[in-house]
């Protein structure tokens, strides 16, 4: 009898997600998997549903309904024994600013109960080049080096899935270029997953194999960067996410 | 992924490690502004100063204090003891709203109970602090030592940091559940409760319709068991035993107000939003 060797779980599998605010729709009954070492997107407007599924990914909020699997275990019931193998970086969440940058990496490397994380916070420093960084106050840090400073705490763990809200906003387009370059390295490293939430076309057409594009809480449509051009007969992927941003399109693809 | 170069080992369901490691954080806090630290021992000092020099005043004007020089003394650092700890919980907590951090925190492996109990560590540390020097420095300036009280002192300070506790975690669920603009309760609520818990005054000063109230509060037993060590020399057991029981209700109601919060907090997506 042949042997078919059984398709690995996605890293991430959603189902029917859906996450309600009073009368307020944010995540109106979505789906979607994300296989492991592939660099994927949630991308659209402001108030579209993605920092909302991120942080129901991480556990931060509850669902109204829906499932959320993340390395095969229910999150919404195990989350622990997801959260040691994954991290987190957004622009919108600081670290404490009266610390040093070595204290907050310190206290992060603890709770995530590294081993040798004297070691590890020097690699990360020298790597992402924030050592003369490390004993400034993280408050005092210009936003470049505040981004270098939480995508350090984001890779403490080696995280097998990193999750990013916006990694590059508000960079100047060399700092911003490379982090872009980092994760790339970090993933073809490692072979992590990686879930970013941007509304950065360039940034996702060159990091992202594939894009879920949402709209009011819905993923309008998917594909990988080159298939969404295609699809919608445009030549990069800002004039695609303008044209369902603008609702000309929903669920069928222009001709 | 075969090829980890990171041990890590965070699926342990609690960990003496990350409680150390929120503890950590909260010690580089008060390290890292000398103001907070001076705060922490002015309060109690000067309250102390205070008492001191009306209750020596008072002594040779009251058979009240006389009877019992200290009596005003004792009662005014163990009251201190108890809006310390408290408060040392509360502020923790609120330099994690103040720097918008619960959702760097709770996407780690840190359980809330963790977090809590290193809350309430800090508790021990902010109180120690602050009351201490204090209660050493009455010493050379008044020839009167709150440790004379003995063994007592020891039951009085476990059922106030209790209370404190149950206080505090109530109050922080309050924060979790109303956001910033609750922040007042960290500084107000405590005092709601000082006519009550008849610190300068025996219960039987209160309308007889107010004792029950009073006596519903182990903070009360506290200070009228202080007085009962300080006038008569006997230690009353009833009161220990009926101000744990108490304590034991009141941490039951504050742990499940703070935790049911929590979960609202996480129900609304207030951990990523909450702050300043």
């Amino acid at each position: 009898m042949r042997h078919i060797p059984a398709m690995p779980d996605p890293v991430i599998r959603v189902e029917k997600l859906v996450k309600r605010y009073g009368s307020t729709v944010a995540v109106d009954g979505i789906g979607f998997t994300v296989e492991s070492g592939v660099t994927a997107a949630l991308l659209g407007g402001n108030g579209a549903g993605k920092t909302t599924t991120l942080s129901i990914l991480l556990g931060l909020l509850l669902p109204s309904s829906g499932t959320v699997h993340v390395f095969g275990e229910d999150v919404l019931r195990h989350r622990y024994r997801v959260l040691p193998r994954i991290n987190f970086s957004s622009p919108y969440v600081d670290l404490p600013h009266r610390l040093t940058v070595r204290q907050n990496l310190s206290i992060y490397a603890r709770l995530y109960g590294i081993q040798g994380r004297t070691e590890r916070i020097a690699l990360l420093a020298r790597d992402l080049q924030i050592e003369p960084l490390l004993d400034r106050p993280s408050g005092k840090l210009s936003s470049g080096q505040k981004t270098r400073v939480a995508l350090a705490k984001a890779l403490l763990n080696e995280p097998e899935l990193l999750l990013l809200d916006e990694p590059t906003a508000s960079l100047d387009p060399d700092t911003g270029d490379w982090v872009r370059g980092y994760l790339e390295d970090y993933r073809e490293r490692t072979g992590a997953t990686i879930l970013l939430a941007s509304h950065n076309m360039a940034e996702v057409e060159r990091l992202c194999s594939e894009v879920m594009m949402m709209r009011e809480g819905k993923i309008v449509d998917r594909g990988s960067p080159g298939e969404l051009i295609d699809r919608y007969g445009r030549t990069n992927l800002e004039e695609v996410f303008l044209h369902i941003a603008r609702g000309a399109r929903t669920l069928e693809p222009v001709s | 992924m075969s090829n980890r170069a990171v041990r890590r080992f965070g699926e342990a369901a609690f960990s003496p490690a990350r409680v150390w490691a929120m503890l950590l954080r909260y010690l580089y806090i008060l390290r890292s502004s000398w103001p907070r630290t001076i705060e922490l021992l002015y309060w109690p000092t000067l309250q102390m100063l205070i008492w001191g020099f009306m209750s020596q005043f008072l002594r040779t004007n009251s058979s009240y204090v006389a009877q019992a020089f200290g009596v005003l003394l004792g009662a005014v650092m163990l009251w201190d003891l108890l809006f310390r700890s408290q408060l040392g919980l509360s502020m923790s907590f609120l330099e994690e709203m103040w720097a918008r951090n619960l959702g760097q925190l709770f996407v780690t492996p840190l359980r809330p109970y963790e977090w809590v109990i290193s809350l309430l560590a800090m508790s021990v540390i902010r109180v120690t602090i602050g009351v201490v020097p204090a209660a050493l420095l009455a010493i050379p300036l008044y020839h009167y030592s709150v440790f004379d009280m003995g063994l007592p002192l020891i039951a009085f300070l476990v059922v106030l940091m209790a209370m404190g506790w149950a206080l505090g975690l109530a109050i922080c669920g309050g924060i979790l559940r109303h956001g910033m603009g609750a922040e007042g309760l960290a500084w107000t609520v405590i005092f709601a409760i000082a006519p009550l818990s008849c610190i300068y005054y025996p219960v039987t000063i209160l309308p007889s319709w107010l004792q029950p109230f009073a006596w519903a509060l182990p903070s009360t037993y506290v200070f009228e068991g202080m007085r009962a060590v300080m006038f008569e020399g006997s230690f009353r057991t009833d009161y220990l035993v009926t101000a744990l029981a108490l304590d034991l209700v009141y941490l039951a109601l504050g742990t499940t107000i703070f935790f049911i919060a929590f979960r609202d907090a996480r129900r609304r997506g207030a951990l990523l939003q909450m702050g300043e």
